[in-house]
């Protein structure tokens, strides 16, 4: 269908030319017709990213479950070097790009009554970072893999930076100090890769095609740091336990729109990095590793919900949800089987869904009393019946609760471990009772009880643009839950045959 | 088709009446649901009768749910005897609660919310008892306890209400670890987790041991501890069962369909679905006797001396299901599943009276402010009666004469005794006898309800008695229809689950019949009451079995009759006879009744350590660890160092590598400043 039509690169750009095209008339108009544009870029940026949607459905519609490899890859010269502008998707990445071009036009129709100064400037961000996620997916190329996933960074930094709340800075410093440890690690291990790709495949051969790297049989001992190397950036990213404390500041700070990609989106480009580089190009170091990420993840699955349980802001406890719900999916990445790959994989799809509407949730009532404080609330139900039920079902799929999007993925990974070391499902299997825990206190203290806050007498429901919002999320979240074939059809092959490559690359000896 | 709308129909009427309630109002959300669950419960009759005695065991998948490598699980309808019991059960106490909810709940105003909760309770028990795999069960198995939650806590603004419900689901969800943990286990010993698959491969597996937790267990035992830690949350077993006197909390329906009937007793189902694998346990089938005979006798005790009327049912339940239990653990599972058979009508009946005498007298609970109430509400008071009269298992031994709890307990107790025969199964010898004193103390406290509500002085405000009123007709049918199920069901289906005909009824859905399998087939063969009650088709073949064949000493069949006797005694002379003797109890209970009433302080012990604890560590994680250490070691601390130490910085920028990373990066962060800074000028 796509003969010769770089359709990756079309998804990737159309939202950057978006931008660029608002920024210039925004520029070439005089000041009277300044007001125009930045009414109409809401509208601009609304049809561009629904267009990206239905071009990435149409992607992932085409795109052959059966091919465990590359498709609709590009190729063309960059930088020379054997630094090459290469893209590609997988049964791995392919619904990562549906995700974020799914969740985008929602935070676009979220913003437009939320964000109420420099609408321009913060469609024109978004726009930008649809490109940077979309392009960090579609990446087959570390050097550009590495400028998306790293300057995905900067319209995040910018739209809690200027649209934040109050401690907007501190947020943003803390969340860029520890990407700043990781960078650094990431990038130096890349030149290594670089330099030594061109050792093995000799001299002006150096590549930085991830999958000519992912063939390199590299020496144990450079594995272990190498691998250790990726993690710090990845980890960091997940977050993992114990470098997660700037996730829920970043959350608090940042605008409903901001938080939903933040959660929905950019916390998966971990556990992407490590699907994509630390497992095919380090298996020994990954098993070796193992059982260190084992452990952080239930640390992270039973710390995070427990400091959950005891938040007083709505934002902050979702967030540790989210790290919990995160921990998941490094236990089922590192279990190195088809359910635990799998699993972690339909943890991340779904936990973009599913928390990417909690986020949205607690937007809704923001925008209406302008606080997140859990006490403030109480009794909503009341007047907000459509919002208690929506509410309800979010907070059921955050729980796990079979026939939701967010079981799927819990029994999966679970499943994954086990066979690997029942402790650790164990241990997440704990898990599931303390986000019972923490999600039903949070809702019962929100909508449930009497109205004893008199500001909450009369507070409306939902309205049409906040229904259109939830109303895919609530379909996707119980279609996934009902038929997670869904995904899992699409991830099949890509993961067997990550499997069956990881195998081979165990039994080989090392070193050579 | 037949199956699929069993199934189908009450969650298309929690659907309709849940999102358009608003729309279509309060009474076509009431017609529809109930409609629909009528037609449920009257196919669901159908299908027993096609199955149980046309023997047309089906099973139809409908579409893959789970489908990663071996990992596969369908939604599916299997349709076998056990299920078809269950479905009659469900959907007929659903249908009738779905009835009488019309009358007891017409004034509240979140109507289509409630007929709602109970179709789709109603929905996920189905989908409970219809799957032919473990993940299905689960679905369901955590969709019921959903329901649970929604409907203890449908009065949202009761605080008590709402602590009751999250109590109830987080306490399930403990147990539903368990289980959890059961199904990766079967996944990983047997690579399916599909119930055919699975039991077809019991016993090539039965010497496998596995390590769990640092522990060597037999494969199969261990399963088999996990699937019951799952049974005990469900099912309210000792340890787990803190949940089920709180979720009285609930509207009275509620209690009698959710928390007595049927959810309940989905842990009795789960095990007696996966026989194959308790009968290759024998260890943790043991503890399953145990566990459930001291549950009879725990919530006994707790419910000798309770005051308020729905928890005194409450907590005869809890005892009830430990009989359950125990039949299950002595490999009597056709016992077990008949007991929760007959206990759903007299239970669901004494459960609606209950909420019928509530309703009469003005939301009055307290027991110690009823009293001769029966001129009031003589068909109640009637009805109630039955109902206690098949609670406490009355009929005459060595006849077929007696309610349906005779029937039932009966056999239970003798299975308990047959199975400890020969002083090999200590667990069932411990059994046998705690459920005789269960079997008094259950006497004493169903008379006493009756006593304390409706016989001796009116103890309550002289106001309220003024405005009792018998509940309508609409309340009051459902209750006939109850009692009548109370009084037959145990005398018609005897033969069926027990008695000669077992065999062609469960038709391998439970052991029995083939005089194969230990416990049960000693029972089934030599049963004394199969002998003496003679069941339906008399015929004494009290000689016919050969080996397996034994009788029971009269003793032992008589013993249930003279305990229950014995109980009533005490009730009669206590609570008919002299007035004011709870207050007096109140005034001078000795430590004893102190700790029975208080429940044997468990709720007390767990709320000081695991509830406490939990809040603690959370701050602790929170304050110390996240804040003070995280934080204050990372990210603000090096802010601190980088003011002190800006010149060291420098001598890092050794080497290539280094260099150029810095560079790119401070280049980052120069650019992130300076749009952060533009901005916000």
């Amino acid at each position: 269908m796509f003969n010769g039509v770089p359709i990756l690169s079309i998804i990737t750009f159309i939202p950057l030319l978006a931008a660029a095209f608002l920024m210039l008339m925004s520029r070439l108009s005089r000041s009277d017709g300044k007001s125009q544009i930045e009414q109409n870029a809401p509208r601009v940026a609304l049809i561009t990213t629904i267009a990206v949607f239905i071009l990435s459905l149409i992607l992932v519609i085409n795109f052959d479950n059966a091919e465990a490899g590359f498709q609709f890859t590009e190729e063309f010269a960059w930088l020379g070097a054997g630094i090459k502008y290469r893209m590609g998707v997988d049964g791995i990445s392919v619904l990562f790009v549906l995700l974020t071009a799914f969740l985008t036009p929602l935070c676009i129709i979220a913003s437009q009554a939320s964000i109420k100064t420099r609408m321009l400037e913060y469609m024109v961000a978004f726009l930008v970072l649809e490109t940077l996620m979309i392009g960090t997916f579609c990446a087959l190329d570390m050097v550009l893999f590495y400028v998306f996933f790293e300057a995905v960074l900067i319209p995040m930094f910018i739209i809690i930076g200027v649209w934040g709340g109050k401690d907007r800075v501190y947020a943003a410093y803390k969340f860029f100090l520890y990407t700043l440890l990781g960078s650094v690690l990431m990038l130096a291990a890349m030149l290594w890769l670089y330099y030594y790709s061109g050792q093995v495949l000799g001299e002006g051969n150096a590549t930085t095609d991830i999958r000519q790297l992912s063939q390199l049989n590299i020496p144990l001992g450079a594995q272990t740091w190498l691998w250790l190397a990726f993690f710090a950036s990845f980890a960091v990213k997940m977050p993992m336990w114990p470098v997660h404390t700037w996730l829920p500041d970043a959350h608090v700070q940042a605008p409903t729109a901001g938080s939903v990609i933040l959660a929905g989106i950019l916390l998966k480009l971990g556990g992407y990095g490590l699907l994509r580089f630390s497992i095919p190009m380090f298996p020994h170091a990954s098993v070796q590793f193992g059982p260190l990420v084992f452990w952080l993840s239930v640390i992270a699955i039973i710390y995070t919900s427990l400091v959950a349980y005891r938040q007083t802001d709505m934002k902050k406890l979702i967030a540790y949800s989210s790290v919990a719900h995160m921990g998941f999916v490094t236990m089922g990445i590192f279990a190195l089987n088809v359910q635990g790959l799998q699993g972690s994989i339909f943890q991340m799809i779904s936990h973009g869904i599913v928390s990417g509407a909690l986020f949205f949730a607690v937007g809704v009532i923001y925008d209406r009393m302008h606080t997140r404080e859990i006490a403030f609330y109480g009794g909503i139900v009341k007047t907000m019946p459509i919002f208690a039920a929506v509410f309800m079902l979010f907070t059921m799929a955050n729980v796990g609760l079979p026939g939701t999007s967010g079981f799927i993925g819990e029994i999966l990974t679970m499943v994954g471990a086990y066979q690997v070391n029942p402790w650790i499902a164990f241990g997440a299997a704990f898990g599931m009772i303390l986000s019972a825990v923490y999600a039903l206190h949070l809702y019962r203290e929100v909508i449930f009880g009497e109205v004893t806050n008199e500001k909450l007498i009369g507070i409306p429901d939902m309205n049409m643009r906040e229904i259109i919002i939830m109303a895919p999320l609530v379909i996707m979240t119980i279609l996934l839950g009902v038929y997670p074939s869904l995904v899992t059809d699409i991830t099949g092959a890509s993961v067997d045959a990550l499997l069956a490559d990881v195998t081979q690359k165990l039994d080989m000896s090392v070193g050579q | 088709m037949l199956y699929q709308t069993i199934l189908f129909a009450p969650l298309i009427g929690a659907l309709i009446a849940g999102l358009l309630g608003s729309k279509i109002g309060h009474k076509s959300s009431m017609i529809v649901t109930t409609g629909l669950l009528l037609l449920s419960a009257v196919l669901s009759w159908f299908a027993l009768y096609k199955v149980g005695f046309g023997h047309e065991a089906t099973e139809v998948n409908l579409f893959r749910w789970m489908d990663v490598g071996d990992f596969k699980a369908n939604w599916a309808v299997k349709i076998d005897t056990l299920t078809a019991v269950m479905l009659v059960v469900v959907t007929s106490v659903s249908a009738l609660v779905h009835v009488y909810s019309w009358g007891y709940m017409s004034e509240d105003p979140g109507k289509a919310r409630f007929f709602s909760y109970l179709s789709y309770f109603t929905f996920a028990m189905l989908v409970l008892v219809t799957s032919n795999n473990f993940i299905q069960l689960f679905f369901g198995w955590e969709g019921v306890g959903v329901a649970s939650y929604l409907l203890i806590g449908f009065w949202y603004k009761k605080p008590s209400a709402n602590a009751a419900a999250i109590k109830a689901f987080v306490t399930n969800r403990v147990g539903d670890v368990g289980l959890a943990l059961g199904i990766m286990t079967i996944f990983l010993v047997f690579g399916s987790v599909n119930f055919d698959e699975v039991f077809a491969h019991v016993h090539d597996k039965q010497d496998l041991v596995l390590p769990f937790l640092g522990f060597e267990f037999n494969a199969i035992e261990l399963i088999a501890f996990l699937l019951f830690i799952g049974a005990m949350g469900k099912s309210a077993q000792f340890v787990l069962h803190v949940w089920l006197p709180d979720a009285m909390e609930g509207p009275t329906p509620v209690s009698a369909l959710i928390h007595a009937a049927t959810m309940v007793t989905a842990g009795v189902f789960l095990v007696c679905r996966a026989f194959p694998i308790y009968e290759a346990a024998p260890t943790v089938s043991a503890l399953i006797t145990v566990v459930g005979a001291f549950t009879a006798l725990f919530a006994a005790t707790v419910g000798l001396v309770q005051n308020d009327i729905k928890r005194v049912i409450a907590y005869s339940t809890c005892s009830q299901l430990g009989y359950m239990f125990f039949a299950a653990g002595v490999g009597a599972y056709n016992a077990a599943m008949f007991h929760l058979f007959t206990h759903a009508f007299f239970k669901a009946l004494l459960f609606l009276c209950a909420g019928s005498v509530i309703h009469a007298l003005h939301h009055e609970q307290d027991m110690r402010k009823m009293g001769g109430t029966y001129k009031l509400i003589p068909i109640t008071y009637f009805l109630m009666i039955i109902g206690t009269l098949a609670l406490t298992g009355v009929g005459i031994p060595e006849t077929k004469i007696g309610f349906a709890g005779f029937f039932s307990k009966d056999a239970i107790i003798e299975a308990a005794y047959a199975a400890g025969e020969g002083g090999h199964n200590a667990s069932a010898v411990f059994a046998f006898w705690v459920g005789l004193i269960a079997a008094a103390m259950t006497s004493f406290y169903s008379w006493r309800l009756i006593f304390m509500t409706f016989h001796g002085r009116y103890r309550g405000e002289p106001d309220v008695l003024k405005h009792a009123h018998e509940s309508p007709l609409n309340m009051l049918i459902p209750l006939f229809l109850l009692a009548l199920g109370a009084v037959i069901a145990g005398v018609v289906f005897y033969s069926k689950f027990m008695g000669v005909d077992m065999g062609a009824f469960w038709a391998g859905a439970l052991p029995g019949g083939e005089g194969a399998h230990g416990a049960v087939s000693a029972m089934a063969d030599g049963h004394g009451a199969v002998d003496t009650h003679g069941a339906e088709k008399v015929d004494d073949h009290g000689g016919d079995h050969g080996g397996g064949h034994h009788d029971f000493p009269k003793w032992v069949l008589w013993a249930p009759f003279i305990v229950t006797l014995f109980g009533f005694v005490v009730a009669v002379v206590m609570y008919l006879w002299r007035d004011g003797t709870q207050k007096r109890i109140d005034a001078e209970g000795g430590p004893l009744y102190k700790f029975f009433l208080n429940k044997w302080y468990i709720d007390e012990l767990y709320d000081a350590t695991i509830v406490r604890g939990t809040r603690k560590l959370g701050d602790l994680f929170y304050k110390i660890g996240d804040i003070k250490i995280i934080d204050g070691w990372g990210p603000n601390g090096f802010a601190k160092l980088a003011m002190a130490g800006g010149k060291r910085l420098s001598k890092f920028q050794s080497g290539y590598v280094f260099q150029y990373a810095f560079v790119m990066l401070i280049g980052l962060a120069g650019l992130i400043a300076w749009a952060i800074t533009k901005a916000q000028g």
